[in-house]
């Protein structure tokens, strides 16, 4: 491709218009809901340590000295718990998010991520409020909840409390078309695989937005960890699924400094482990949890996907003005 | 020899498999919820011709596959082999019973072939969407009859067999679709 040919956008003109007012209604559901509308910075010291999720780095220049490292946020998610810990109350933001290394028809290394903070909402109620959101401005019908355990039970007869990383191989192996039998990974990674490759399609299938909730403990990044009716601890975490698309993650928020910071390290660790560069944990952060996060329910939902599914498009190249590669 | 990363994948692009050359039809990438990045791809195995899937994790490489398109002009065939030139450089290459498969019904000396090469050797002879050919057997003409639904069978030059209107005679010249195998129409000379 040439600039004669790639300068034009990769969106038509109609989809920027229903993009616009995708954004006007959300707005104004946030508005109706009481929900402040706030902006918080893009740059960054600190970095999420999460072992997946690689930040683009940049650099502030000093006249006359050092240069000083800064992130691009991946998401907003530090900068507004400091704001409720300040005392904000419900907040929400459409936010500018960036992703190294993360491209293709489901993902553009930048991208709009619409997150809220929810004081008021418990993990159900925030579950309910996202549920709402997809009605009123994606006209969906109401949505499905199941959670993670019950979802491995119902589609793959799997109990996933086993911890059998065997037979969560075998049945990825034989269920999944194209994946190596030397596929090397641990009981989250075979979790996540059958997850994606398996699951999700088949609640795709029942043409209605699907929340999971009560993911492994294992996957709470940070979420409260909670115990299921079954006495089993879980992470207070969801997903909501539409469209095949996985749309939003939401936490009953993990409120614990120490426990926040031992998660960090521990990400950190691994990804020593992995060779890949060590993240500054956000003290900013911890400071501001240290100092009293507010009991608070938390979930980002990424707009671009909520597009795709609004004007049936494939990718997302045709719901941005310029995708990736044409920036 | 060259090797690719997943972030190079794209359709088009050919690669080795399990010692064989492959070309990516759809390459996928994944990221389930907050886990390690995979690619799904679908290719097609240039060998055998059969579309597979293969799921590789991000970052991962493959080496390259020499694999290009040329254009060569169809010459002869023993008994073994069918022979193409380059019409630029003259250079001969002999593709085998498997590479010609597709084309079998449809080579005629002197016509441009699309042929895929690997290491230098014919994988897979491509023939034109339209080729010319002439009609060697066919019941005699009928003319005036237009019914519809009408037709025959007629074997041309080629050996291959179509189905054609009822006026067309023995000596005629058809332009035909590769694709579908089917009559099109007179070819105009």
């Amino acid at each position: 491709m040439t600039a004669q040919q790639d300068w034009q956008p990769t969106a038509s003109i109609n989809t920027l218009k229903r993009r616009a007012q995708l954004l006007a209604d959300i707005r104004r559901f946030f508005a109706g809901r009481d929900v402040l509308e706030v902006e918080t910075p893009i740059l960054s010291q600190a970095a999420p340590t999460a072992t997946y999720l690689d930040s683009f780095t940049t650099a502030y220049q000093p006249p006359g000295s050092n240069a000083i490292s800064y992130y691009l946020q991946t998401s907003p998610e530090f900068p507004m718990k400091r704001l409720l810990a300040a005392g904000s109350g419900d907040i929400y933001q459409i936010a500018r998010v960036f992703r190294n290394g993360e491209l293709g028809r489901l993902h553009n290394p930048e991208f709009t991520m619409l997150e809220w903070y929810r004081p008021a909402l418990d993990y159900s109620g925030l579950m309910q409020e996202v549920d709402d959101l997809l009605q009123q401005v994606g006209a969906m019908p109401a949505a499905l909840r199941i959670s993670y355990h019950q979802a491995f039970q119902q589609y793959l007869e799997l109990d996933i409390e086993q911890r059998d990383v065997q037979t969560l191989k075998q049945t990825a192996l034989s269920l999944i078309s194209g994946l190596p039998a030397d596929w090397q990974t641990d009981y989250d990674g075979w979790l996540e695989m059958l997850m994606s490759e398996v699951i999700e399609p088949r609640l795709s299938q029942l043409k209605k937005p699907v929340i999971v909730y009560d993911f492994p403990s294992s996957q709470a990044q940070l979420a409260k960890i909670h115990h299921n009716a079954d006495g089993i601890p879980v992470a207070a975490r969801f997903e909501v699924y539409a469209g095949g698309l996985e749309l939003a993650n939401g936490y009953d928020e993990c409120l614990d400094a120490a426990e926040l910071r031992s998660r960090f390290e521990a990400d950190n660790e691994q990804r020593n482990q992995k060779g890949k560069p060590l993240m500054p944990i956000d003290d900013h952060l911890l400071a501001a949890i240290e100092n009293g996060l507010p009991p608070c329910t938390g979930v980002a939902l990424g707009l671009d996907r909520l597009m795709l599914l609004l004007v049936d498009k494939p990718s997302l190249d045709d719901v941005l003005s310029f995708g990736f590669e044409r920036g | 020899m060259a090797s690719y990363s997943t972030n190079e994948f794209k359709s088009g692009l050919k690669f080795m498999l399990d010692g064989d050359p492959c070309s990516i039809i759809e390459n996928e990438f994944v990221k389930p919820g907050k886990g390690q990045a995979f690619n799904r791809v679908k290719f097609r195995n240039l060998k055998t011709g059969r579309v597979n899937e293969r799921t590789f994790k991000s970052g991962d490489t493959v080496e390259s596959a020499d694999v290009i398109e040329t254009d060569l002009e169809y010459s002869y065939n023993d008994s073994e082999f069918w022979y193409f030139m380059d019409p630029n450089t003259f250079e001969q290459y002999a593709a085998d019973a498997n590479a010609i498969a597709e084309s079998k019904d449809w080579l005629k000396e002197q016509y441009t072939y699309t042929v895929t090469l690997w290491d230098g050797s014919p994988l897979l002879v491509s023939p034109p969407n339209f080729v010319n050919l002439a009609v060697v057997e066919t019941d005699p003409g009928v003319r005036g009859d237009t019914s519809s639904g009408g037709g025959k069978p007629a074997t041309l030059e080629t050996g291959a067999v179509v189905r054609v209107p009822l006026f067309i005679e023995i000596g005629e010249v058809l332009k035909v679709d590769t694709r579908t195998a089917s009559y099109v129409e007179r070819a105009k000379d």
